[in-house]
Order: C-alpha cells, then sequence, then structure tokens
C-alpha cells in the first residue's frame, strides 16, 4: 500500500523522465508513453481511493526531507477524503487529456517535449495534492507554475505565446510570496509544517489575529493560482498555449490548487472570520466580473477562459462561507465539464484549422454532431440545469452561502447563474446552431468530425458531466459527499444558522438556468432581439466590456509603467550606475593605480632597472639609518 | 667638515645615479656611471683620511684602474652599436628583450 501510494506519483514522474531525456527518440511514442503513465497512475490510485471511500486515512512517511533542529520536515504523503476526492479528478481528467493531445497534437514538432511537460505538470500537481505538509504543497505549487510557463509559451517561436508565458508566471510570483510567508507564519508559529502537527493545534497556538494573518496571506497565494480578482490577468492570456494544455490548467490542475489550498487549511480559516469574508467576497465578486465580461466575447477560447474565473469564484464562494464540501464538489464536477468544454473547442479548432471567432462559425452541428452534442451536455451542466453536474454543486454552494448568512452573495451567485448560462448558450447557439455565416467555408477547410483518439475522452467527460453530480443528491437524509469531504473539511458552524427550503432554492438556481438559455435562444436562435441592438443601446457598457473593463490597460499604466520608470530612472540611472557601478570601478581604479606604480618593475628598459635598484638602496639605507639613530 | 665632503661625494654619486638612470645617450650613461665611481671613490679618500688610514686610498687606485679599463670596454661596445644600428640610444637596443 504505501508503494502503491508512491506509485501514483512516480508514474508521471518516469513518463517525463522518459521523454525529456530521449525524447529524440520516443518521437511518434511520446504521447502513448505519456498517456500509460498517466493510466497506470489513475489504476494505482483505485485501490487508495477505494479504502478511503471505506473510511481509512493513510499518512506515509517515506523519509525525512528536510531535518533541522527540532524541526523535521518529512517527505510524506497523505491520502484522506479531501486529497481522494482531488486525486480522482486530476489522476483521471489529467488521462482523458493526454489521450485526447495524442490526437491534438499530432504533426508538433514538439510533440515529444509537449507531453514531457504535460506529465511535469500533472507529477506537480500530485504532490500537491498529496504531500502532507505545506512545503511539499509547495513544491508541487512552484512545479505547475513552472509547467503553466512552459506550455502556455509552447510555440515559443510566437511572441504573443511567450509573453503569455511570462505574464502567467509573473503574476503567480506575487501570490506565491503571499504563500510563502502563510507557511512560515505556520512554521513559525507550529514549529511545524505538517498537516497532522498544525490542524489539531490550532485553537491552542494561534489566536485570532494571527489566524486571519496567515489566512489572508494564504490566500493572497490562492488568487494567483486560482486566478481570483485582482491577480486574474494571466488567465485569459493562457489561452496562447495548445488546446489541451488550457483544458488540463483550467480544468484539472492548476486553478483548483487554490480553492484545494483553502479547504485543506479549512481549521486556520474557520478561526478567522475575517479571512473568510475575504476569500467569500473576492470569489462573489470574480464570479460576477468574469461573467459580465464573457457576455461579449467573439473568441470562443476566452469565453471559456472567463467562465473558468467565473466558475472558480463560485468555489471560492463555497470555501470562503465555509461550506468547504461544497465549494471541492463545485471543483470536481467543475473539472469533468470545463475538462470537456475545451476539449470540445479543441475539437472546433482543430477542424476550423485554429480560427476561433465565432463570426465565422455557425450550424457547425452538421460538421460535427458528436461534438455539437458532448458540448451542448457540458454547457447544461455549467447552467446549472439539473439533472447535468453542474446544478447539484453550484446550488450547494448557493444554499451554503444562504444558510450561512450571506444573502448578498448567494444574489450575486444567482445572478451569474443567469449570466453563465447565457453567455454559454450564446456560445453553442452562435457556433453549432442556425446558418453557416461565411458560405464555403467548411468546404475549404475540410471542417470534420473530430477523430477517435479526441472523441472518445471527451464522451467520457461528458457522461461524468451528466453524472458527476449525483453524489450530491440529497437522499436518506444526508448527501453522501458532504458526508464523505466533511471528514477531512468540516462545514463551519455558526449559531444562528438558517435553513431555507432545498426546493425552493433548487428551483430558484435552475429557473435562473432556464431563463439564461431561454433569452439566448430569443436573440441567436429566433433573432427577435438581435445582439446588435443590444450592444448599440448600452453602448459604453458593451465597450467597456468588448474591452475586459481596461483591466490589462490598467494595470499596464499603474503598476508596469511606474515600475519600468522607477526602474529606469532611479533604479538603472541612479543605483546601478552611479552608485552601484561607481563603487565597483572605485576598486579597479585602485588597483589601475598601483599597477601603473609598478609597472615599471618589467619594463625591459635598463634606466627603469636602475631607477627601481637606486629606490632599493634608499629604503635599505634610510632603514640602516633609522637603526643606527 | 668631514659632513661637507661627505656631502658632496654623495652628491656627485646622486647625480652620476640620476644621469645613468634618465639619460638616454649611452656615451652620457656612461659619463654618469664615472661620476657614480668618483663619488664612491671621494668618499673613500675622505675617509680614509678621517680615519688616518691609509687602506682607503689605495683601494681607490685600484677602483680607478678598473674604471679605466671598463670605460676602455664601454667606449668599445658603444662603437660596436653604433656600427650595427646606427644610434647610440639605449632604447633602440631591445634585442636582449625578445
Amino acid at each position: 500500500m504505501k508503494t502503491l501510494v508512491l506509485l501514483i506519483i512516480i508514474w508521471p514522474l518516469i513518463g517525463f523522465l522518459i521523454n525529456g531525456l530521449f525524447g529524440k527518440w520516443t518521437k511518434h511514442y511520446a504521447g502513448v508513453i505519456a498517456a500509460s503513465a498517466l493510466g497506470l497512475s489513475f489504476l494505482s490510485a483505485v485501490y487508495p481511493i477505494w479504502q478511503v471511500i471505506l473510511g481509512n486515512i493513510y499518512d506515509y512517511v517515506y523519509f525525512i526531507w528536510m531535518p533541522f533542529g527540532k524541526i523535521n520536515i518529512p517527505f510524506g504523503l497523505r491520502i484522506d477524503s479531501l486529497s481522494t476526492v482531488m486525486l480522482f479528478v486530476v489522476t483521471f481528467v489529467s488521462w482523458m487529456i493526454h489521450i485526447y493531445s495524442n490526437g491534438y497534437m499530432k504533426g508538433d514538432p514538439g510533440y515529444a517535449r509537449y507531453f514531457t511537460y504535460l506529465n511535469l505538470f500533472v507529477f506537480s500537481m500530485l504532490l500537491l495534492i498529496l504531500g502532507d505538509n505545506y512545503l511539499l504543497m509547495f513544491v508541487g505549487w512552484e512545479g505547475v507554475g513552472l509547467c503553466s510557463y512552459l506550455l502556455i509559451g509552447f510555440w515559443y517561436d510566437k511572441k504573443t505565446a511567450s509573453d503569455a508565458g511570462e505574464k502567467a508566471f509573473v503574476v503567480n510570483r506575487i501570490g506565491d510570496a503571499g504563500f510563502i510567508i502563510g507557511v512560515l507564519f505556520i512554521l513559525f508559529n507550529f514549529h511545524s509544517v505538517t498537516y497532522a502537527d498544525v490542524f489539531p493545534f490550532v485553537h491552542q497556538v494561534l489566536t485570532p489575529e494571527t489566524a486571519t494573518i496567515i489566512g489572508l496571506a494564504l490566500f493572497l497565494g490562492a488568487m494567483g493560482k486560482s486566478a481570483q480578482f485582482p491577480l486574474y490577468i494571466w488567465l485569459t492570456d493562457a489561452m496562447e498555449g495548445p488546446t489541451p494544455v488550457s483544458s488540463l490548467i483550467h480544468a484539472a490542475t492548476m486553478v483548483t490548487a487554490g480553492v484545494y489550498m483553502v479547504a485543506r487549511s479549512n481549521a486556520i480559516y474557520d478561526m478567522s472570520p475575517i479571512a473568510m469574508e475575504v476569500v467569500a467576497s473576492v470569489g462573489a465578486f470574480t464570479a460576477f466580473y468574469a461573467a459580465t465580461m464573457a457576455l461579449t466575447h467573439k473568441d470562443i477560447k476566452r469565453i471559456l477562459a472567463y467562465s473558468t474565473l467565473s466558475q472558480l469564484g463560485y468555489m471560492f464562494i463555497g470555501v470562503g462561507v465555509g461550506v468547504y464540501w461544497a465549494g471541492i464538489f463545485h471543483l470536481m464536477t467543475h473539472a469533468f465539464f470545463k475538462g470537456l468544454l475545451f476539449l470540445g473547442a479543441g475539437a472546433v479548432m482543430h477542424s476550423m484549422r485554429g480560427l476561433l471567432s465565432t463570426d465565422l462559425m455557425g450550424g457547425l452541428r452538421k460538421k460535427m454532431p458528436q461534438t455539437a452534442v458532448l458540448m451542448v451536455i457540458a454547457s447544461l451542466a455549467i447552467s446549472g440545469i439539473p439533472p447535468f453536474a453542474g446544478f447539484f454543486s453550484k446550488d450547494a454552494i448557493l444554499a451554503g452561502a444562504l444558510d450561512m448568512g450571506h444573502p448578498i452573495i448567494w444574489i450575486v451567485g444567482e445572478i451569474t447563474a443567469f449570466m453563465t448560462a447565457f453567455y454559454m448558450f450564446r456560445f453553442v447557439f452562435s457556433v453549432f446552431y442556425g446558418e453557416e455565416k461565411v458560405p464555403n467555408l467548411y468546404h475549404e477547410l475540410h471542417t470534420h468530425e473530430a477523430p477517435r483518439v479526441m472523441i472518445i475522452p471527451m464522451w467520457v467527460l461528458g457522461i461524468l458531466s451528466i453524472i458527476g453530480g449525483w453524489v450530491g443528491l440529497h437522499i436518506s437524509g444526508e448527501i453522501p459527499i458532504e458526508a464523505f469531504i466533511a471528514r477531512t473539511a468540516p462545514t463551519l458552524e455558526v449559531a444562528n444558522q438558517a435553513h431555507y427550503s432545498e426546493a425552493l432554492l433548487m428551483g430558484i438556481s435552475a429557473c435562473m438556468g432556464l431563463i439564461g438559455i431561454f433569452t439566448a435562444w430569443v436573440i441567436y436562435i429566433k433573432k427577435w432581439i438581435t445582439a446588435d441592438t443590444i450592444a448599440n443601446t448600452f453602448k459604453p457598457v458593451y465597450t467597456l466590456l468588448a474591452n475586459t473593463y481596461y483591466a490589462d490597460e490598467f494595470v499596464y499604466f499603474f503598476i508596469v509603467k511606474p515600475f519600468w520608470w522607477v526602474s529606469e530612472y532611479f533604479l538603472w540611472k541612479i543605483v546601478d550606475v552611479k552608485i552601484i557601478d561607481s563603487g565597483v570601478d572605485l576598486f579597479g581604479w585602485i588597483s589601475k593605480r598601483i599597477g601603473w606604480l609598478f609597472r615599471t618593475l618589467q619594463t625591459g628598459f635598463v634606466s627603469h632597472y636602475a631607477y627601481w635598484i637606486s629606490i632599493g638602496v634608499m629604503l635599505l639605507t634610510s632603514w640602516y639609518l633609522i637603526r643606527i639613530i | 667638515m668631514l659632513a661637507a665632503y661627505m656631502f658632496v661625494s654623495v652628491l656627485l654619486f646622486a647625480i652620476g645615479a640620476t644621469g645613468a638612470m634618465i639619460r638616454r645617450n649611452f656615451l652620457i650613461v656612461l659619463m654618469s656611471l664615472e661620476l657614480m665611481i668618483n663619488g664612491a671613490g671621494m668618499a673613500l679618500i675622505v675617509m680614509s683620511y678621517y680615519i688616518g688610514n691609509v687602506s682607503g686610498q689605495v683601494m681607490f687606485l685600484f677602483v680607478a684602474a678598473v674604471a679605466a679599463s671598463e670605460t676602455a670596454v664601454g667606449l668599445a661596445i658603444v662603437a660596436m652599436m653604433y656600427k650595427n644600428k646606427k644610434s647610440v640610444d639605449i632604447n633602440d637596443f631591445t634585442t636582449l628583450r625578445k
């Protein structure tokens, strides 16, 4: 068992090493190797997962990683109900994406390199979720950061792609700084970073103030990784990478790390109402804010990127109001349908030769029937239409927010649900339904259904998008998933917990989704009101949204430019040139002067030697004279 | 009185040394060497007189003899140098450096 748990993370590492070291020779088999590594990883995970479901918890320490003084930081893997959910999502969804990538990346010159990064990415993510202490989590945390940089900038010969990779990396560093501060605070207060030494003793060690500091610092890290406002700007640019990468980053791995981390640190957050309030508010704001931006975009991958932001906001509402299980549950279902949506978008791109704009599409379902069906399923799931997966998890979050006494967040969440349904179906209707917008374009591009290697993983995720939410069905007194996750991350207990009728809330949620879909249907299928009319009516709002609130420009003018200015006119021209360089040059100058003094020792001119001899004689003579006197 | 004599001898030696160092004409360098020898010789004579012992003066006779032969050799070398290089500038003779 101990070995089996270790094997889960070892398989992707092996795949990474094989493709990384022998990529030249594994050329065509790189994809098969990488996908097999993930498949084996998933199979190794099955038995431990089953054991955890039966009620066991495993915490294996393999060796002491960093002993210093009284503090020992072990290399240990912990499998409990929280990591189990993550483990299933990460290994399974990543596996599907690996298989899909085999078809998608066919013929790419960087084929082996791509799969190397992909394996390393999953390895880092597994380390992040299975590590039994904050430092191991941090290693994985940095690992996914690095791999996101490598994968987003995968086509590094494109300037935009390499810039996007850099942007992702730099923005994430800001969050990581917060995360490090949080971990150091924990180390300082508990003299350990192992979960088992931290969470049971939270109440004895921490004051609410310290808990708030730790909680906020850790949440800063989560904001970076999980792309919450205001550190979300990297995520939409991350669309520059290959589409399966977006799927991997947005669905299964990196962006969920922040949510997982907050849920994992639930004991610390429970002590600090302020930190939780911040988490929930930021989540709610991001959910709403990102959804509005998704309304106007025409680039299909960007629509999906904004919707990811929005859904992540939901997850943070869940963990922020203290209903940890709902946040993680939504993370799981979201991984299924968002993974599928990205894979579908990839399939569309694949057959459209990389064209992305909804203006060029329409009526695609005639050409790609299976993809169309799957995209509709995924969109229904994300819109929160029962009985699809997203409905249960989203509803659990919103009901939790209301029960915990956050009515405003609930209202924002419901409005966002409406917008979500609207923009998803705007996307589906304008891509797959209606008429071809550009005559004969499909014929010229030879648009076709995705090959089998791509469509099968999509079907698997499609099925999961339908049934994945059923573990959240309220049957026989308890919700299975809630009971399961609450073993590790118990729901916060509040004094005046309200209980609203579940049926009513579910009804409202479902209605919101349906109204959203109906609105999209009216505008994009029936065209009773055209989109342009609305855009022209609310011109300023539309411009604001289409330019994503000018966030990038804002960041550029208020952060990047001053930074540059300070760097150039102060740090470079004054500190570096005037102070540091002069200081260093001074030493050089002194050496030169001394050298200049003694240079004449070895010129080869007899007179110079004579000069030095005289000097020496004088010195010796003076010395003797002084001695005598 | 001794101090004045010794001062003159040291001055002679110093002038000679300076000349040997800073002049570039081989002939002048040789003359400067001669000055240095004379400065040293003067010190020998003055001290021998002061002590009342002849050995210093005898020593100077030897020195003078050696200086004369040295000058002869030196001038011969100058003649050969001039023959080879058409110059008596000591900085032109760098063959041994290479």
